[in-house]
């Protein structure tokens, strides 16, 4: 049963209705920062534990307890931002959001307002519009069956997240159908994780996904009204939860009607879209200066300090291997957007084996072989190759013994499968298993002969200049060789004993 | 030595003392702690006080015994955060509240060696001028016990003029210390915005509240404020105090100008006619005539002492300053007391409905309607649409403040006024009406909103009560500013002990 027609209310693709509105998405994601102390309080930050045992006057907001600004915090903000190419403000300033809720202690949050630290920047297709630093709120539990605060007889806070640094990346409403914002937020994450400023992990929570969504008219310029899809917690959710906004919209817009500015909730479990509130309900947060603290001031030691911290980035990655390496355009993308399978790439071209794998022939391997059988295992899941049985040198073996036709292509497959499944080394498999390429002499030869025998029409027309006519023959020949020898070298073989020309 | 002769003592004067061994630090905390205690039904400047056979000293575990301040007893406002030990910034929001820490100005004096003797009264949250806002009674005056003794660190003033303690910390963010201090006839400074640590202090308006000593002289303000400043991490706003605060010795002003803006002083010193601004001028709010005359008897002991009394200096911005600082003030305050939600520590309304219920409930029952109003007006001037027209424009007003002073600190070295524009006023004289109670800071609100310290030394009496002198000098003037009050100090020989019970 496929999810669309479980889930009523999330009907075919939105695009499927003539193409009459274009969506309009914008991205707002928090990143939790990975810094040893909490942002504005020397906590460490909190991986699970007791409850409120990662906490001080300053994270509590007890009286008197004042913030002072984790400057690692700042530097990671400002890598953040350099890396999206964003002006690094020389004077930025916190400001206080004001709303009253138990998981936010002082009963403002430390944010930024209308001084961040970043503004504007570039990633792939999709312009930034800013970076600002903030705190994170605590974790409230509600004791009672919805598990929403409505309802629930007792509600706890654990205030051990509390102050953890958050990055907030905003972006502009560049982003034109659901399929596209789940790409881009891959390349972000990626991009986060090279850095090393953060764990992105959505299902932990350390990346966080808003989404502004708005239909127009295709082809006008001017923004229709939008609504705010919150906290959708995986890439699925929230292609899922934009693609069944998208539809809400068109369905409104198609009836006459208007689509009304609010702020929505999109629950994965059944679908549906429900409104947390109006604008009319919206808070007015009061915004102003934080007193407790002193302005941003980055000055030329930060600048640098965050340039040196700035690794390649996924396009930088996939130019060098481009132009370094010599892969094709295509394979390069596939590998640097995706850093665990550049990084094992590059792991496996360092393992230094002998024979040496050719670099475009390792990236295939890794790309489609290996990332398949790895991705099979968890479902739609990502395979992280160096979590898996396959160490980047016995990849770069295997694909050297391929190269060098010591074994098959099919062998070398056959080989990789034990490798996702015990580990292990690619020659002894080889040598145990008997899967050595069987040579250009004598073995070989007397074996295709053997086949072009027992398949005499298919002989005829291949001698006739009918190339196509060669699969039986090979065919039979890899089943007499168990798959162990080389394609190429049956082709050869083939046309030698017909006197045909080899295409 | 005698409980009266201890008590005669200045806390340096007590201080050196036990340092000579001429006096035991447990006789001297003794002496003060029966003298608190007794007074719990009679001023009312304490909220707690150190129990019997707590020996303040001993209980002191970072001082040794040659620590500077010699275990003399210090009074500390409700407001600082005391590890252990009530700190309820005069709300019954935060009634038993006992936090886990010290605040780093107490802390730094108990390090050098002053000893805990109590907690003082004072205005709900630092919140008013009379110490008539507090939740646990009125402080009286010293002097006249139908009067008040002005705030909001009435509780501290009231107990150094009354001799049941030798000194005790404040805390000032429009007038705070240097009001109390004019009307209970006591030394108050206000020092230098980032000098003290406000780590541990119960937040009102976090860009204007400053710690500062409340004394009997000058030189204990010094000796007090020596030990209190310093860059705290713990606090982004403090700045390194750029020198030591020395104990001040000048007996002459030779060469000192001391410049008298008339937008404060309703002319005071030429005869008014030039007088403020329209509209925001003190005049017909009146500054007394009794108060009036001792400033210009002490300007007239300056000139004496050599002097330089200039009468032409300009603010031009300050009558609009009572103006900015009540949007900017509240404001702050607005998002500073939302902490206060029942949900962590403090007053929780029980029985609640929801939690919007419980918030409303709980803040309804916890906050005074001094602070309660505050709250609203904060609140107000942040909203959407309203920012720029009051919280942008009082911001930009605070600017030009600042600018006048630095304009006339080119002039002259420093700016006098009285205090306060009366002397102590009687007890709900002005509790019904807010608007006359925030004028009674018209002369001290221009230097918070410039973050220059200034003092108010006593200068007189008017109708048998002290009248204040306010000296204001530029940020980081201390020193100088400590010696001019001491020279005028010499000079006036103030006796307060007219106010010791």
């Amino acid at each position: 049963m496929s999810e669309a027609t479980r889930y009523t209310n999330e009907p075919a693709p939105a695009g499927a209705g003539a193409g009459s509105w274009e969506p309009v998405i914008g991205l707002e994601i928090h990143v939790q920062l990975k810094t040893r102390t909490k942002m504005f309080c020397g906590c460490e930050l909190s991986f699970g534990e007791p409850p409120n045992t990662r906490t001080c006057p300053v994270c509590l907001g007890l009286p008197g307890a004042l913030p002072v600004a984790n400057a690692q915090a700042i530097h990671l903000g400002l890598t953040i931002g350099l890396a999206l190419g964003s002006q690094l403000a020389p004077r930025s300033v916190f400001h206080r959001k004001n709303y009253f809720y138990p998981d936010l202690p002082k009963g403002y949050q430390i944010s930024q307002y209308d001084e961040p630290l970043c503004l504007g920047g570039q990633l792939g297709e999709v312009r930034i519009h800013r970076v600002h630093l903030e705190e994170d709120a605590a974790k409230l539990t509600h004791v009672g069956s919805s598990g929403r605060i409505h309802g629930s007889q007792e509600s706890v806070v654990d205030f051990n997240r509390g102050g953890t640094p958050l990055a907030e990346i905003v972006t502009e409403p560049d982003l034109r159908s659901a399929e596209q914002a789940s790409e881009w937020l891959k390349l972000l994450r990626t991009t986060l994780r090279q850095l090393q400023v953060s764990d992105v992990n959505m299902e932990e929570g350390s990346l966080r996904c808003d989404a502004n969504i708005s239909l127009r008219p295709a082809g006008t310029a001017e923004l229709g009204t939008k609504t705010e899809l919150k906290n959708m917690n995986s890439f699925r959710f929230i292609e899922r939860g934009i693609r069944a906004e998208i539809v809400r919209q068109e369905q409104i817009l198609q009836g006459g009607g208007q689509v009304i500015q609010e702020t929505l909730h999109f629950d994965p479990a059944s679908g549906a879209i429900t409104s947390l509130r109006s604008k009319e309900e919206a808070h007015d947060y009061r915004y102003f200066p934080e007193p407790d603290l002193v302005p941003v001031q980055i000055d030329e030691e930060m600048l640098t300090r965050a340039r040196d911290a700035l690794s390649e980035l996924p396009a930088q990655r996939a130019q060098r291997f481009e132009r370094e390496l010599g892969l094709s355009a295509d394979g390069a993308r596939l590998l640097a957007f995706r850093a665990e399978l550049g990084d094992y790439f590059e792991a496996a071209l360092a393992a230094g084996v002998d024979p040496a794998p050719p670099a475009q022939m390792l990236a295939n391997w890794i790309a489609t072989d290996l990332a398949s059988r790895l991705s099979e295992g968890e479902g739609a899941g990502y395979g992280d190759p160096f979590s898996s049985q396959v160490a980047p040198g016995a990849l770069a073996s295997l694909v050297g013994l391929v190269s060098a036709k010591r074994i098959s292509v099919g062998a070398g497959r056959q080989v990789l499968d034990r490798l996702v499944a015990e580990g292990g080394d690619p020659a002894q498999i080889v040598m145990a298993e008997g899967l050595e390429a069987i040579g250009g002499g004598d073995e070989l030869a007397e074996i295709v002969a053997a086949a072009l025998q027992a398949n005499p029409d298919a002989a005829e027309r291949v001698r006739g200049g009918n190339a196509k006519a060669i699969g039986p023959i090979v065919g039979h020949v890899m089943r007499a060789t168990k798959g162990r020898a080389d394609g190429g070298e049956v082709t050869k073989l083939v046309h030698e004993q017909l006197g045909s020309d080899s295409v | 030595m005698s409980v009266t002769e201890i008590i005669e003592l200045s806390a340096a004067e007590a201080a050196r003392e036990t340092a000579a061994g001429e006096l035991s630090a447990e006789e001297l905390f003794n002496a003060y702690r029966v003298r608190a205690a007794a007074d719990a039904h009679e001023l009312n400047c304490f909220t707690w006080v150190a129990p019997e056979g707590s020996a303040g000293p001993a209980a002191n575990d970072s001082a040794g015994t040659d620590a500077p301040l010699g275990g003399v007893p210090l009074a500390v406002k409700d407001l600082f955060c005391t590890k252990g030990v009530l700190s309820q910034s005069g709300s019954r929001i935060l009634e038993g509240y006992q936090p886990p820490y010290t605040a780093t100005a107490v802390r730094r004096l108990l390090q050098a060696g002053a000893s805990l003797l109590g907690k003082t009264n004072q205005d709900e949250f630092a919140m008013g001028s009379s110490t008539e806002n507090s939740a646990f009674g009125p402080t009286l005056n010293p002097w006249d016990r139908t009067r008040v003794p002005g705030g909001s660190s009435g509780g501290s003033a009231a107990a150094v003029a009354a001799g049941l303690v030798p000194w005790a910390l404040g805390t000032d963010t429009g007038g705070s210390i240097r009001q109390p201090a004019a009307l209970c006839g006591i030394v108050g400074l206000k020092p230098t915005y980032g000098s003290v640590s406000r780590y541990g202090m119960i937040a009102f308006a976090s860009s204007l509240d400053q710690a500062g000593p409340l004394t009997r002289d000058v030189t204990d303000a010094a000796l007090l404020l020596r030990h209190m400043v310093g860059r705290d991490p713990c606090d982004a706003t403090s700045l390194r105090f750029p020198h030591e605060i020395e104990l001040p010795r000048a007996e002459r002003l030779d060469g000192i100008r001391l410049g008298v803006p008339a937008e404060l002083t309703g002319g005071a010193a030429d005869g008014g006619s030039e007088g403020a601004g329209a509209g925001a001028s003190i005049e017909g709010q009146g500054i007394e005539a009794g108060v009036l005359d001792a400033f210009r008897a002490v300007l007239d002991r300056a000139a004496a002492l050599g002097a330089e009394v200039v009468e032409r200096v300009s603010l031009p911005h300050a009558p609009h300053a009572l103006s900015a600082y009540y949007v900017l003030a509240p404001a702050e305050a607005s998002s500073n007391l939302a902490r206060f939600d029942g949900v962590r520590y403090g007053l929780r309304a029980q029985d609640a409905e929801d939690l919007l219920d419980m918030y409303e409930r709980t803040r309804h029952d916890g906050f005074g309607a001094e602070v309660k109003r505050r709250i609203m007006l904060g609140t107000y001037v942040l909203s959407a649409g309203y920012y720029d027209a009051y919280y942008g424009r009082a911001q930009r007003v605070r600017t030009r403040i600042a600018e006048d002073f630095a304009r006339a600190f080119d002039a002259v070295d420093f700016i006098v006024t009285p205090t306060a524009p009366t002397v102590a006023f009687k007890l709900g004289e002005k509790t019904s009406d807010p608007l006359a109670m925030y004028l009674n800071d018209y002369c001290t609100v221009p230097m918070s909103l410039a973050g220059i310290p200034a003092i108010s030394i006593p200068c007189g009496l008017s109708e048998g009560l002290p009248v204040g002198l306010q000296i204001a000098g530029p940020a980081f003037s201390e020193n100088a500013l400590l010696d001019t009050a001491h020279a005028l100090e010499q000079a006036l020989g103030f006796d307060g002990r007219a106010a010791r019970v």
